[in-house]
């Protein structure tokens, strides 16, 4: 097994489990109406219900429901016909009720699984524990004032979806692959934007290690509130580390709740009393049990889209794609959408090479979106047409291509502006390659007594007299038939 | 019986209640003779008996995904007891 | 003008519609009585100008004939009711100066219906209480006096306030809450009508939440036919909350019939518990003998598991109320005792802010759901009440009505019961069943103790049949004809 750590006294292996927690796609909070964009001026989107005053209730939003269930289905999950809403009780500042609304024993959704395809080839199936909805934090501001915390509602409220994974993972390469496959599902669903900048997607890392071949699990850390993915990777290496020489000094782990602070790349506890570990879970008597109509969570699974990996093996099966390549084009429900209408009725492997070679090297180097794209799907398909009717050559196409960017003119307009016409008649190209033997008649004898390399020199010579746009399937031909006559 | 004093002083810090030492005892020997009483529950045999959260005889209801509520900064922080540019302002959290 | 005060809220209703008097003369006549009563700190917060202004409001639309159910009739709202921009304490130190930028949903349905505020009432704090003494802002003194015997008694509790204020005829009715009999028991010792109507059937939102499975809305009155057009006008489906029956609203005054011959009437032996004093039992038996002469036929029937009810409560209702006052934190409102970090400024706040029953509350409840306690208390206590609820379905199976006293004694002296908490819990034995079941339940004063204060009989129908609770309790007010009065 590559996944195992090299330590001082043997080998160890790292066992991960992630808590996910992802804000749910949705115009209005999860109990309450107030607005959920990302944003606004503090505390102007709270309403009493958030805030907990006196006498405040709860009424479920419907959408963050279906949002719910639709994710469970992306994992292949268990759907829960009853569920119930549980409070989850300590104080906090940025906590209104001093309860979270949760799920605890009874969530809507049941076991799923995440399928990743290792770069090795490997396949792995990450197991999904549950996912349950429950209520988002509002904001706390240490760092406002020397003595007080400022605190911001506007995120009170907001609806989550909690997802746990088993602890199948094995190492910060597959936690990382794992948290980007969900995030790919997830946005393929439109049930999170898995913006970590913006904190729709927050990670908690449990993190432990034993001894290579130890069935057990070691005690294990919870590193809490990761946001980017690399900031999850570099936690997990760091704390796998950190517990490793512990061990292997002779000591032993604290279960406990630790940060990661990404200046220092370091994880460390954080200063939580031990009593608030009690959370005195119970109903909440404001709320009713859940209960999901089978006809209902049908509906919902028929109007699903396709996702990731039923894509990718359409794209391997009927386009002919290579498994690498489609898992590039999947990773992003647009970049894939992309792909599919520039392939529509055309070679789906020289689609495939435009976009993610071609495409995406623009995109990247210009800072875009594919969604803010220059060329737009139907724009690059008119490019492979004019390659594939042989009206201009690959080479070409690659300039064409620039200018398209550039300028946003279509490609048919600009091989027409420039004059980039791909000369496919034997005539002009003769004419071409009889010039440069006649100029060069010494290169030739040598050519001729076994000088292999100067081929290429009679190749570039001719297309350039034909200003590029020599066919070059055909010039190579009439070279060849005149160089050997 | 009065409840050890140690768990009544654990069960206030849970509540975020300051109790001094001397009201300690007090309450330890109030809630002790509650939950004395309370045991009488014991003699009732509840096996293959589910438990009862709501007297409320309905589905959950449910509400449509719209933007009815919030906007007025002004009311949410009117009762404040303490306000800073528009946040709430409380004695300094330490993570 | 203090003949206005002598009206019920009925008759004063159909005076305004002959014209026999304006709602601001009417309005006047209680914003007087309130002045000249205020040893009885029934109040806790005037609002007499609001009060002309609505009563001038109902003056203008009776003259138009566009006249609401209630229009035009003062009434008094228990202190845990949100009024917007008014005081709303729930008697209670940490919500000093909260004023509610929202209305509850039934005074609102109240104002709808054209009804004009005097004022917040006084209660226990938080509701937690059966004597109203535990409120921040002192006790109330029940309008009843013992025969021959100065010391102020308690108007019990929770919603001592406004049985005391209904009693005084300071208003024509007031809203009250009954989360362990807080509006019952209070009615019985005032001598007044307390009506807890089905759970569901007013709307939680915007009352200060107590115990939420338990805690349900209701009108406290001097007649059942008072009780029933002020229930009339608070009822109904609220999509803010939750746990709001979404079922329409019955004419409950077109109950009041008469006419209850054929029904059964259960009378449950459990309640008839060790060293219930004499009158009480003999109220009972009289209760019987008026509806069997009403040609009803009593039934006795068995709640098994009544003498559990009380513990039972004492569990869920603390849970409850341990989660749903933990807000109560000095950020956003109401009292803020400053502290070093802000866990200390959370105990500092909480100490002050919460009265000594209410602490205890909080502590049991926070105790009871705890870690390795759950199961034993909490859990175990919603099985009962899952017990508790069977048996009224089977005993509901017998008859259609039960009828019970309302309290197991009358109107106790300000002081006493106070040697230990559980003594105090007792008050609400025969009450508390019907909370916990949600069922709905009416108490009306049926005769005098000994010592001539007066006596409740109560009855509980089955879920959502309020009207029959009201028929059965028309027909023994009337049978009672209970016409004492308080001293005061």
């Amino acid at each position: 097994m590559s996944n195992l750590v090299k330590g001082r006294t043997g080998d160890w292996e790292v066992v991960i489990g992630l808590e996910t927690h992802a804000q749910i796609v949705s115009d209005a909070k999860l109990f309450s109406g107030a607005a959920t964009a990302f944003g606004a001026e503090q505390n102007t989107q709270v309403s009493t219900v958030d805030a907990a005053f006196p006498g405040m209730l709860p009424v479920i939003n419907r959408h963050c429901v279906e949002q719910a269930v639709k994710t469970g289905l992306g994992l292949n999950a268990q759907i829960n016909p009853v569920s119930i809403f549980d409070r989850k009780n300590y104080f906090y500042a940025d906590l209104p009720a001093g309860y979270q609304i949760s799920q605890y024993k009874s969530p809507v959704v049941g076991k799923g699984e995440v399928v990743l395809d290792m770069p090795d080839g490997e396949r792995r199936h990450i197991g999904i524990t549950r996912l349950h909805l429950e209520q988002d934090a509002g904001k706390s501001l240490h760092d406002q004032h020397p003595t007080m915390t400022y605190v911001d509602l506007n995120r009170a409220g907001v609806g989550l979806m909690e997802i746990v994974s088993e602890p199948d993972l094995r190492s910060a390469e597959e936690a990382g692959a794992y948290l980007r496959k969900l995030r790919s599902i997830l946005r393929y669903l439109g049930t999170c934007d898995g913006n970590m900048e913006e904190g729709s997607l927050r990670c908690d890392c449990n993190v432990s290690v034993r001894r290579a071949g130890e069935t057990k699990f070691g005690t294990r850390a919870e590193i809490k509130n990761v946001n980017s993915i690399r900031f999850v990777m570099q936690a997990i290496e760091y704390e796998a580390r950190r517990q490793i020489e512990i061990l292997e000094d002779g000591g032993s782990i604290v279960q406990e709740t630790r940060l990661f602070d990404a200046h220092r790349g370091e994880t460390r506890p954080m200063r939580s009393k031990e009593n608030d570990f009690d959370y005195r879970y119970f109903p909440d008597p404001d709320l009713l049990p859940l209960e999901l109509d089978p006809a209902w969570i049908e509906g919902l699974r028929r109007g699903l889209p396709e996702l990731p990996d039923a894509r990718k093996a359409r794209f391997v099966a009927e386009l002919g794609l290579t498994p690498y390549d489609a898992d590039v084009l999947v990773a992003e429900k647009s970049h894939a959408d992309y792909f599919e209408t520039v392939a529509a009725g055309r070679d789906a492997k020289l689609a495939a090479n435009w976009v993610t070679g071609d495409l995406f090297g623009a995109l990247n180097r210009l800072g875009k979106e594919i969604e803010a794209s220059p060329v737009s799907a139907p724009a690059l398909g008119e490019l492979l047409d004019l390659i594939r009717d042989n009206t201009i050559s690959g080479r070409i196409a690659k300039d064409v291509f620039a200018a398209m960017l550039e300028t946003g003119k279509s490609a048919g307009a600009i091989v027409e502006e420039r004059g980039l016409r791909q000369v496919t008649d034997s005539g002009p190209i003769e004419a071409a390659v009889e010039a440069v033997l006649a100029a060069n008649a010494d290169k030739v004898a040598e050519y001729k007594s076994g000088k292999d390399k100067l081929y290429g020199f009679f190749v570039g010579q001719a297309m350039k007299a034909t200003g590029g746009k020599a066919n070059p399937a055909l010039l190579n031909d009439i070279l060849r038939k005149k160089l050997s006559a | 019986m009065a409840l050890d004093r140690t768990i009544v002083a654990r069960i206030a810090t849970l509540a975020r209640i300051k109790v001094s030492d001397s009201e300690l005892d007090a309450l330890a020997g109030e809630l002790g003779s509650i939950l004395a009483w309370i045991e009488q529950l014991n003699e009732v045999d509840v096996s293959g008996v589910a438990p009862m959260t709501s007297v409320a005889h309905m589905k959950l209801p449910m509400r449509d995904d719209k933007i009815t509520d919030g906007g007025d900064r002004d009311a949410i922080l009117a009762n404040a007891p303490q306000e800073a540019r528009g946040f709430f302002a409380v004695p300094k959290v330490v993570e | 003008m203090s003949e206005l005060t002598r009206l019920t809220l009925s008759d004063a209703r159909d005076g305004l519609r002959a014209g026999e008097f304006s709602a601001r003369e009417l309005t006047e006549a209680h914003l007087d009585a309130m002045a000249a009563s205020r040893a009885l700190n029934a109040f806790v917060t005037e609002t007499p100008e609001r009060a002309l202004a609505m009563a001038a409001a109902s003056d203008a639309r009776l003259a138009q004939g566009q006249a609401g159910l209630l229009e035009g009739l003062p009434v008094a709202v228990k202190d845990l009711f949100c009024t917007k921009d008014i005081l709303t304490t729930a008697c209670s130190r940490i919500l000093d100066g909260f004023k509610p930028p929202y209305e509850s949903t039934v005074t609102q349905k109240l104002w709808d219906s054209g009804a004009v505020m005097l004022g917040k009432t006084s209660l226990d704090e938080f509701a937690m209480g059966s004597s109203n003494s535990t409120s921040c802002h002192g006790p109330v003194e029940n309008p009843w006096r013992r025969r021959g015997d100065n010391r102020p008694l308690v108007p019990g509790g929770s919603s001592g306030g406004s049985a005391a204020a209904v009693a005084a005829r300071l208003a024509l009715g007031a809203t009250g809450t009954d989360t362990g009999g807080s509006i019952r028991q209070p009615a019985s010792f005032c001598g007044v009508v307390g009506m807890k109507p089905t759970y569901g059937r007013c709307s939680r939102w915007g009352v200060v939440a107590f115990a939420s499975s338990l805690d349900h809305p209701g009108p406290i009155a001097r007649t059942v036919r008072d009780a029933a057009l002020m229930l009339q006008a608070m009822s109904g489906h609220d999509p803010r909350d939750s746990t709001s029956a979404p079922i329409p609203v019955p004419d409950f005054a077109a109950s009041l019939t008469g006419d209850i011959r054929g029904l059964r009437i259960g009378v449950p032996k459990e309640y008839r518990v060790d060293g219930m004093p004499p009158e009480i039992e003999t109220l009972w038996q009289r209760g019987v003998e008026w509806i069997k002469a009403a040609g009803a036929t009593p039934v006795e029937i068995s709640l098994p598991m009544t003498k559990y009810a009380l513990a039972t409560y004492y569990i869920i209702a603390p849970a409850e109320a341990s989660s749903n006052l933990a807000r109560y934190d000095g950020v956003r409102f109401g009292l803020r005792v400053p502290g070093a970090s802000i866990d200390e400024m959370y105990e500092n706040t909480r100490a002050a802010g919460f009265g000594a029953e209410v602490k205890r509350r909080i502590l049991i409840g926070t105790y009871v759901l705890s870690a390795g306690y759950y199961d034993a208390y909490y859990l175990r206590a919603q099985k009962i009440r899952a017990l508790i609820a069977r048996d009224f379905a089977a005993a509901f199976e017998r008859c259609d009505a039960i009828l019970t006293p309302t309290t197991p004694s009358p109107a106790f002296a300000l002081g006493e019961k106070q040697d230990d908490p559980v003594t105090m819990y007792l008050n609400d034995v025969f009450t508390v069943p019907a909370d916990l079941a949600g069922l709905p339940a009416i108490s009306l004063p049926a005769g005098l103790s000994d010592d001539g204060l007066p006596l409740g009989l109560h009855v509980i129908g089955r879920a959502f049949d309020e009207e029959t609770v009201f028929r059965v309790a028309g027909v023994l007010e009337g049978a009672a004809a209970f016409t004492a009065e308080p001293g005061r």
